[in-house]
């Protein structure tokens, strides 16, 4: 039973460790980073289901590093919130790291290859560190772990573009970072604590202090800008349009999310709903901007000609689905968003495997040049469309169970008003989605693709997109499964255990 | 610059005193103020000094790339493996005194904790000269 309850570090430890041999082994033999890659993903992946069953079974995990209890030592907390993003982001990582592999010998330069999987894995230790801690300065040191990772994979390719995309990534993630580190310094100031239990526990007492309420400012912002929460989102579009396609997959869906599950953690677990809605009123402000990003988000995308620019501004709003959950903040708009963090994740990820794999063949993302694209690759678009569905919200998909739960939280609260802009919203989603089907079903075929029997694409690109397009449906009929770890982790959110 | 007898005679005297402190300032880290970070700084600074002094070219000579990537990888190494002893000794990552409870020799934890000191000092000498050649590079051959 030890190596059990040695399992929180070791989804740390070990894949640390997979990257150092990841390393020596690139300066073997390059072919060999790829193996090691893949096996400590997938160990990762199955160390965070069993965690993830663990919790269900036996209630919150924590485990002290060197044996130090808090507030003294750091710990690592797994309870039903952060184990369920646990599972589902290494289930997206791993399903993006059976994809990356022929997406990056195809579009990341081959000296490069060695130092972009270290850097994949630096990624995800960085995400997984974020989503498992119960230390607030822990949390910020494995921000910067990912975020500096994430800088250099969106200038992965050979285009130029590429570095400048980087570029003001780098510039807007730093601020972000300063900002959070500041909030966590206020934080500190107030209580004397770096722990999240114990800060939630003291804070209280200071909720009139302007220092909280400082601090609480600086996070919300920096987080913003890293979850690209509306109107601090400017990084976003270039960011996911120019990185390597398997980079994108992995940064609209794992790091996106969790972005968005720290911000949750701050908001709902250190500040707890009594200083959100009581002191310092912010949750009705978040709904407005929310309703805006879902709004203005699906209109730019609309207007976008690129696919992945077009999905990249779908992201925008689709943040402003689970930020719409945080502003209803009750039990049932929280499930609701919890719930479309799992949902976006998968048909995002879905959508953009599904625009990595027409770069590949087609080599090009411009729509106007992909016309009648579906004679040519039919599973693909197949794939799209029934992640399209999720995404427009159409039963019996996730993407509807979500939208649904959003909505009937919004008439608990009494918003009927942001319920209709949740229903707007998704008329613009039908709106960029159909654009697209339109284009690659009934555009005239004149594209140059030659119509052979070839296949139309590499296996282990097509896997893991039409895996992640049935789970689209699969989870959305049974919708139980995954509530059944959504509900208990709504309700720790809203202080009950 | 080239043959400036007193940078070269200088930067010789001073490189094996700096040096030597780097080490001090990394032993002292389970003591006193100090530890890995600070003493691998420290330490990467006389390759600096040499790197002004002497040329890149004649540093590169002592340690290339190769070995800055041996020694990165092998300092973390060494701090995992120090932390994943103990986890060997049925303690939980790093809880070192579990290890020297089990062996029963006095101030072991003390031991170890510099071990794992030296491990990240090692590795944030390399960094460190593996960030000055990057900026001291004027393109040409690189990593």
């Amino acid at each position: 039973m030890s190596i059990m309850e040695q399992l929180p570090v070791l989804l740390i430890i070990g894949p640390i460790i997979a990257a150092l041999i990841i390393l020596a082994a690139g300066w073997h033999d390059r072919r060999l980073c790829y193996p090691v890659m893949l096996l400590s993903i997938t160990g990762q992946f199955i160390a965070s289901l069993v965690l993830l069953l663990q919790v269900i079974q036996d209630g919150t995990i924590r485990y002290y590093l060197g044996g130090w209890a808090p507030p003294l030592g750091i710990e690592l907390v797994i309870d039903s919130f952060s184990g369920f993003i646990l599972s589902t982001i290494m289930l997206l990582a791993l399903l993006a790291i059976v994809y990356a592999r022929r997406s990056v010998e195809a579009e990341v330069p081959a000296e490069k290859i060695v130092s972009f999987y270290v850097l994949v894995q630096l990624l995800i230790i960085g995400l997984v560190g974020m989503t498992i801690t119960g230390d607030v300065f822990n949390l910020y040191v494995f921000l910067e772990i990912s975020s500096i990772a994430t800088y250099t994979l969106i200038a992965g390719t050979r285009s130029p573009r590429s570095y400048v995309a980087g570029f003001n990534y780098l510039i807007m993630g730093s601020i972000a970072a300063g900002f959070i580190l500041l909030g966590i310094g206020y934080l500190y100031v107030a209580t004397g604590t770096l722990n999240m239990a114990e800060i939630a526990m003291l804070l209280p007492a200071s909720y009139e202090l302007s220092t909280v309420h400082a601090a609480f400012l600086f996070l919300m912002i920096g987080f913003s800008i890293k979850a690209a929460f509306f109107p601090l989102h400017l990084w976003l579009p270039d960011a996911y349009t120019e990185s390597p396609s398997a980079v994108t997959v992995i940064i609209s869906t794992v790091m996106a999310k969790v972005s968005v599950y720290a911000m949750i953690r701050i908001l709902f677990t250190i500040f707890t709903t009594a200083y959100i809605i009581e002191s310092f009123p912010v949750t009705e402000f978040i709904l407005l901007i929310a309703t805006i990003a879902i709004v203005a988000g699906a209109i730019l995308a609309i207007a976008q000609n690129d696919l992945k620019r077009m999905l990249a501004y779908s992201s925008i709003s689709q943040i402003g689905y689970i930020m719409f959950a945080v502003g209803v903040a009750n039990q049932i708009a929280l499930e609701g968003g919890l719930l479309h963090i799992l949902g976006h994740a998968m048909m995002k990820g879905c959508l953009f495997m599904v625009a990595g794999l027409i770069i590949y063949r087609m080599g090009t993302s411009n729509m106007l040049e992909l016309r009648g694209v579906a004679g040519t690759m039919p599973i693909s678009c197949a794939a799209f469309a029934l992640a399209g569905a999720s995404m427009i919200g159409i039963p019996p998909t996730i993407g509807f169970m979500s939208k649904y739960y959003l909505v009937l939280g919004a008439f608990e609260a009494g918003y009927w008003l942001y319920a209709a802009v949740l229903l707007i919203g998704s008329l613009l989603a039908a709106g960029y989605i159909w654009r697209f089907i339109e284009i690659a079903y009934f555009g005239d075929h004149h594209h140059k693709g030659d119509q052979t029997t070839t296949p139309e694409g590499p296996i282990s690109m097509i896997a893991p997109m039409v895996c992640l397009a049935l789970l689209c449906l699969i989870l959305g009929i049974f919708v139980e499964m995954p509530m059944e770890i959504i509900g208990p982790a709504a309700m720790i959110l809203l202080g009950g255990i | 610059m080239r043959e400036n007898v007193v940078i070269r005679t200088v930067s010789r005297l001073a490189v094996p005193f700096i040096q030597l402190f780097g080490l001090y300032v990394i032993a002292h880290g389970a003591s006193g103020p100090g530890g890995g970070f600070q003493g691998g700084v420290a330490f990467a600074a006389a390759f600096i000094l040499m790197i002004i002094a002497f040329g890149i070219a004649d540093v590169r000579k002592r340690i290339n790339n190769r070995g800055i990537m041996i020694f990165s990888i092998f300092g973390i190494a060494l701090y995992a493996a120090v932390g994943l002893l103990s986890i060997l000794y049925a303690g939980n990552f790093l809880q070192l005194n579990v290890i020297e409870a089990a062996l029963g020799i006095p101030h072991l934890h003390g031991i170890l904790i510099d071990i794992a000191e030296a491990g990240i000092g090692i590795t944030v000498m390399a960094i460190m000269i593996s960030i000055i050649y990057d900026m001291a590079d004027t393109g040409g051959e690189s990593a």
